[in-house]
C-alpha cells in the first residue's frame, strides 16, 4: 500500500485494493488480509472437523458391540488412521493458526502479518493437502491403515503393490502440512518480534500472543524432524531405501524418535494457544486482571523449552533402556510445574471476581476443568511403572481426548464465541451458545471418561473388536460420542444464523481491554487508522489507566459504536 | 513478581478463615485417600509381584491427583455459584494482579510434588527390575540405576532357558526349548520369576498381560529378554498392545499360571502330544467367505497359517 489515496479508499471500503471482492467472495480469494485468512483457516478446519467427527462416530458405532460387526477390520483401521490425521493436521493446527492469524496482528497493534503473501500461501496449502488426504479414500486399497503414528514396519507393508497407495498420499499430505506450518511459524515469530505497536514491551503483550510465540517456536524446531521422518519413510516405501525396515537392516525404533521428537511437542503447539485463550477470557468475564501475569507468560516459554525433552515417554514400552526411561520420566513430570502455574493463576483470576457466565466463559471454565483432569492423568502417564501398564491402552486415548476435545476444542469454542462479534460484526445467540456448551460438556465426559477405566482394565487402543468385559464402558462412550456429534448442530445453526441475522455488534461488546476492542467490529482492512501507542499492560481491569495514548480507530470509531 | 498497582484492601487471615481452610483441606484429604483406596478396584486381579507394586503407585497417584482435582474444581465451583456479578452490575472486581508469595508457593509446591512422585515411581520401577531391551545399555556408562540390593526384593532370575515367545501377524506361539514343546498357551509356574525371550517375526507387536501390569514392545530384528513374577494361579489374557495391522484386535492369547506340579504335568503331557493345527482367529476370519460387515474389499496382509503346536489353546475357555 504505497499510495496514500489507495490506502484511504481501501480503509473506507474494506477492500484490500480497488476491484477486490468486498463480500463473501473475498473468503474464496487469494486475500492477503490476515483477518480473511484467519477466517478461511477456521472455516476450512471446521469442515474437516465435521468429517473427522463423522469418522469417529462410525468408529463408536463399531465399538458399541464387542464384535467387529459394523465395518470390516480394514475399514475400521482406515477410520481411526484418518480420524487422527484429519483431527490433528486438518482441524486443530489449522483452526488455531486461523485464530492466531486473526488475533495476533490485532492484539499487538499491527496492520497485518509480517509476510502477507506467505501467509496466504500457507493457508492455501491446507485445502491442497486436505484434498490429497481425502483422495486416498478412493485409491485401490483405500487410505492409510497404519494409524496416525504410521509406525513402520506396518506402514511399509503395501498389500496392493501399487506405487500410489493410501500410505504414500498420507505421507505426502503430512510433509506438505509440515511445509505449510513452517511457513506459518516463520510469519508468526517475525510478526510478534518485529511488529508490536510502539510502547508494547514484552511484558505489555497479551498472554495469547506469548502463547502463540511459544507454540510457533516449537514448530520451528520440531517440524523438521517430523518431515525428515516422513520423507525417509516415503523413500523406504517407494524408492527401496531401508532406514526403518528391519527385514533389510533398518531400525523401526529410529522412526519413533523422529516422530515423537515433533509429535509430543506438537501437543503443546496445540494447547499453548488454548492457554492463551483462557488467559484472555477469564479476566474479561471475571472482571479482574490476569493473576500473576509475568509467571503465566514466562511459563509458556518454559513449556517450549521443556517440550523438547519429553518425547521418549511415548516409548517407555519400546526399545528404551532404563536410564532413558528415568530421565524422561522426570522431564515429563517437570512440565506439569509451569502448566500448574497457569492453572493456579486462572483459578486465582476467577476467584473473588464478578463472574459473568456468558458462553465464552462457560466454555473456558469447562475446558479448564477438563484440562485439569487431563493434566493429572498426564502426570500418572509420566510415571514409568504405571505407564507400562496403560501405555497403548484406552487410558491414553481418554487422557489425550480430554486434552484435545475437553480443553482444546472447548477452548476453541470459547475463543470463537468471544471474538465472534469482532470477527463478524454480529452478536451470536446466547441461548444456542449455552445449549451448545451443555451438550458439549456432557458429551465430552460421557465419551472420554469411560476410556480411563477401560484402559486400566487393559483394553488396547486401535482395536476393532474387544473382549465382552469391556462392553459396558464402551456403550457409554459411544453414546457420548453420538452426543458430541449432535452438539455441533446448535453451533452450526448459531454461527450461520447470527452471522446473517444477528444483532449488530458494537466495537467492544464485552467491555474488554485489548487493542482489538478499540476498533470497529469487524475491523477494517489494515485494522488501525492510527497505529496505537500502548501505555499500559493488557489486563487493567479495576484500574483507570488507559491502554493507549491515541485513538487507533481514528474517526471510524464513531461510525460503528 | 507483579505488585498491585493500586492499594489493596488490607487482608489479614482471621482465625476463622484459617480454621475453615484447614477443615476443607482435611476433608479433601480424607476423600482423596478414600478415592486412592478405590483405585485398586479399578484394576484387573493382581496376578504378579509387579502388579502389587504398580497398584500401590497408582493408588498413590490417584490420591494426590484427587486432592488437587477436588481442591481446584471446588474453588472454581464456589466462584461460579457464589461470585457472580449481579444482573446490572458492570463494575470490575478487585484489581489483584499478583502476590509474589502465593506465586512462589504454587511453583515450589508442585515442583516438590513432582520430585516426590518421580522418586517414588523410580523406586517402584527399580523394584520391578524390568529387563526389556538391553543392547542400548552397552553404549552408555552405567548410571547405577539398579543397585542389586533393591533388585533382590524379588526372586532372583533363575538360571533357566527362557521360554521363547514368537509373535507374527497374527498369532502368538510359545516354545519351550528344553522340553521341545510348542504351544499357543503360555504356561508358567506360580511364584517363580518367568524368563521370556520375545521375538517378532514381522512387525512391531506388544506383549501385554493386564493382570501382570507388564508390557513390552516386541521389535523385529531383536530378541528381547523379559521377566516378571506371577503370584496368582489362574488363566489370564495376553494381548497384542502395539498396533500390528488388519487383525491386530484378534491377536490375543492365554497365559496359564499354575502350581509347580501342574506345570510339570502340563509340560510332560504336552511333550507327549503330536503337532496339531491350532485355532487362529485371524486366519479363520480371513478365509471365511461372505458373512462380512460393510467391506470395500480392500487388500490386506494375509495372516500367517495357524501355528502347528503340541498344545493348542481353546480360545473360548474363560480367563481373567
Amino acid at each position: 500500500m504505497s499510495n496514500a489515496s489507495i490506502e484511504a479508499i481501501a480503509a473506507k471500503s474494506g477492500q484490500p485494493f480497488p476491484g477486490a471482492p468486498n463480500n463473501w467472495r473475498r473468503f474464496f480469494s487469494f486475500s492477503t488480509d490476515h483477518k480473511v485468512i484467519g477466517i478461511q483457516y477456521m472455516v476450512t478446519a471446521f469442515v474437516f472437523f465435521l468429517i473427522g467427527g463423522l469418522l469417529a462416530m462410525v468408529m463408536r458405532g463399531e465399538l458399541i458391540t464387542p464384535e467387529a460387526d459394523l465395518v470390516d477390520r480394514t475399514v475400521y483401521n482406515a477410520l481411526f488412521t484418518m480420524h487422527g490425521t484429519i483431527m490433528l493436521f486438518m482441524w486443530t493446527f489449522p483452526v488455531l493458526n486461523g485464530l492466531s492469524n486473526y488475533l495476533v496482528p490485532l492484539m499487538i497493534g499491527a496492520r497485518d502479518m509480517a509476510f502477507p503473501r506467505l501467509n496466504a500461501a500457507a493457508f492455501w496449502l491446507v485445502p491442497v493437502f486436505g484434498t490429497l488426504l481425502m483422495v486416498s479414500f478412493f485409491v485401490p486399497g483405500g487410505p492409510s491403515q497404519s494409524g496416525w503414528w504410521a509406525y513402520p514396519p506396518v506402514s511399509l507393508q503395501n498389500p496392493t503393490g501399487n506405487l500410489i497407495n493410501g500410505q504414500v498420499l498420507w505421507l505426502l499430505a503430512v510433509a506438505l502440512s509440515g511445509v505449510s506450518s513452517i511457513m506459518g511459524a516463520v510469519n508468526f515469530v517475525t510478526t510478534i518480534f518485529r511488529m508490536r505497536a510502539p510502547g508494547m514491551g514484552w511484558f505489555k503483550m497479551p498472554a495469547f500472543c506469548w502463547t502463540v510465540l511459544s507454540a510457533q517456536m516449537i514448530q520451528l524446531f520440531g517440524l523438521p524432524s517430523l518431515t525428515a521422518g516422513a520423507v525417509m519413510l516415503l523413500l523406504d516405501l517407494t524408492a527401496g531405501t531401508s532406514f526403518f525396515d528391519p527385514a533389510r537392516g533398518g531400525d523401526p525404533v529410529l522412526y519413533q524418535h523422529f516422530f515423537w521428537f515433533y509429535s509430543h511437542p506438537a501437543v503443546y503447539v496445540i494447547i499453548l494457544p488454548i492457554f492463551g485463550t483462557f488467559s484472555e477470557i477469564f479476566p474479561v468475564y471475571a472482571r479482574k486482571p490476569l493473576f500473576g501475569y509475568r509467571f503465566v507468560v514466562v511459563s509458556s516459554l518454559i513449556i517450549t523449552v521443556l517440550s523438547a525433552m519429553v518425547w521418549v515417554h511415548h516409548m517407555f514400552a519400546s526399545g528404551t533402556p532404563s536410564w532413558m526411561r528415568m530421565l524422561f520420566m522426570f522431564s515429563t513430570m517437570l512440565i506439569s510445574v509451569p502448566t500448574g502455574v497457569k492453572v493456579f493463576a486462572w483459578v486465582a483470576t476467577v476467584w473473588g471476581g464478578k463472574l459473568r457466565l456468558d458462553t465464552p466463559m462457560l466454555f473456558a471454565l469447562g475446558g479448564l476443568v477438563c484440562f485439569l483432569f487431563a493434566g493429572i492423568t498426564g502426570v500418572m502417564l509420566g510415571a514409568v511403572p504405571f505407564d507400562i501398564h496403560v501405555n497403548n491402552t484406552y487410558f491414553v486415548v481418554g487422557h489425550f481426548h480430554y486434552v484435545i476435545y475437553g480443553a482444546t476444542v472447548m477452548g476453541v469454542y470459547a475463543a470463537i464465541y468471544h471474538w465472534f462479534p469482532k470477527m463478524t460484526g454480529h452478536m451470536y445467540y446466547e441461548g444456542l451458545g449455552k445449549l451448545h456448551f451443555a451438550l458439549t460438556f456432557i458429551g465430552v465426559n460421557l465419551n472420554f471418561f469411560p476410556m480411563h477405566p477401560l484402559g486400566l482394565m487393559g483394553m488396547p487402543r486401535r482395536v476393532a473388536s474387544y473382549d465382552p468385559e469391556f462392553a459396558y464402558w464402551n456403550v457409554i462412550a459411544s453414546l457420548g460420542g453420538f452426543l458430541l456429534g449432535v452438539s455441533t448442530l446448535p453451533f452450526i445453526l448459531n454461527m450461520i444464523s447470527s452471522w446473517i441475522l444477528g444483532k449488530r455488534a458494537p466495537a467492544n461488546p464485552w467491555n474488554a481491554i485489548g487493542l482489538e476492542w478499540l476498533i470497529p467490529s469487524p475491523p477494517p482492512v489494515e485494522n488501525f487508522e492510527e497505529i496505537p501507542i500502548v501505555v499500559s499492560g493488557p489486563y487493567g481491569y479495576g484500574s483507570d489507566e488507559p491502554l493507549v495514548a491515541n485513538n487507533p480507530a481514528g474517526e471510524l470509531i464513531s461510525e460503528h459504536s | 513478581m507483579t505488585t498491585p498497582t493500586t492499594p489493596k484492601e488490607p487482608r489479614s487471615l482471621s482465625f476463622r478463615t484459617v480454621a475453615q481452610l484447614v477443615a476443607l483441606a482435611i476433608a479433601d484429604a480424607a476423600i482423596s485417600l478414600w478415592v486412592g483406596r478405590q483405585a485398586y478396584l479399578w484394576m484387573p486381579p493382581q496376578a504378579s509381584a509387579e502388579a502389587v507394586l504398580v497398584d500401590d503407585l497408582f493408588g498413590f497417584l490417584t490420591t494426590i491427583g484427587s486432592f488437587i482435582f477436588l481442591g481446584v474444581s471446588a474453588a472454581l465451583l464456589y466462584s461460579v455459584l457464589f461470585q457472580r456479578a449481579g444482573k446490572y452490575d458492570t463494575s470490575d472486581g478487585p484489581p489483584v494482579e499478583g502476590n509474589l508469595l502465593v506465586e512462589i508457593l504454587w511453583t515450589t509446591i508442585p515442583l516438590g510434588l513432582v520430585i516426590w512422585i518421580a522418586t517414588y515411581s523410580f523406586q517402584i520401577y527399580d523394584k520391578m527390575a524390568i529387563l526389556g531391551p538391553m543392547e542400548h545399555m552397552n553404549h552408555v556408562p552405567s548410571l547405577g540405576l539398579m543397585p542389586p540390593a533393591e533388585a533382590a526384593t524379588l526372586p532372583a532370575v533363575p538360571e533357566k532357558t527362557p521360554i521363547e515367545v514368537h509373535v507374527r501377524q497374527w498369532a502368538w506361539e510359545f516354545r519351550y526349548p528344553d522340553q521341545n514343546i510348542t504351544s499357543t498357551e503360555l504356561h508358567l509356574p506360580v511364584n517363580e520369576r518367568a524368563r521370556l525371550k520375545l521375538i517378532s517375526e514381522d512387525v512391531l507387536h506388544g506383549f501385554y498381560v493386564p493382570a501382570f501390569r507388564v508390557k513390552q514392545d516386541v521389535i523385529p530384528g531383536s530378541a528381547i529378554d523379559f521377566g516378571f513374577t506371577p503370584i496368582r494361579e489362574g488363566r489370564y489374557r495376553l494381548r497384542d498392545s502395539d498396533y500390528s495391522g488388519t487383525y491386530f484386535a484378534a491377536n490375543q492369547g492365554v497365559v496359564v499360571v499354575e502350581s509347580e506340579e501342574s506345570y510339570q504335568q502340563w509340560l510332560a503331557d504336552a511333550a507327549a502330544q503330536p503337532l496339531t493345527e491350532a485355532d487362529n482367529r485371524a486366519f479363520r476370519e480371513f478365509t471365511k467367505a461372505g458373512d462380512r460387515p460393510i467391506s470395500p474389499g480392500w487388500k490386506t496382509v494375509e495372516p500367517a497359517p495357524p501355528p502347528r503346536v503340541n498344545f493348542a489353546s481353546a480360545e473360548e475357555e474363560s480367563y481373567e
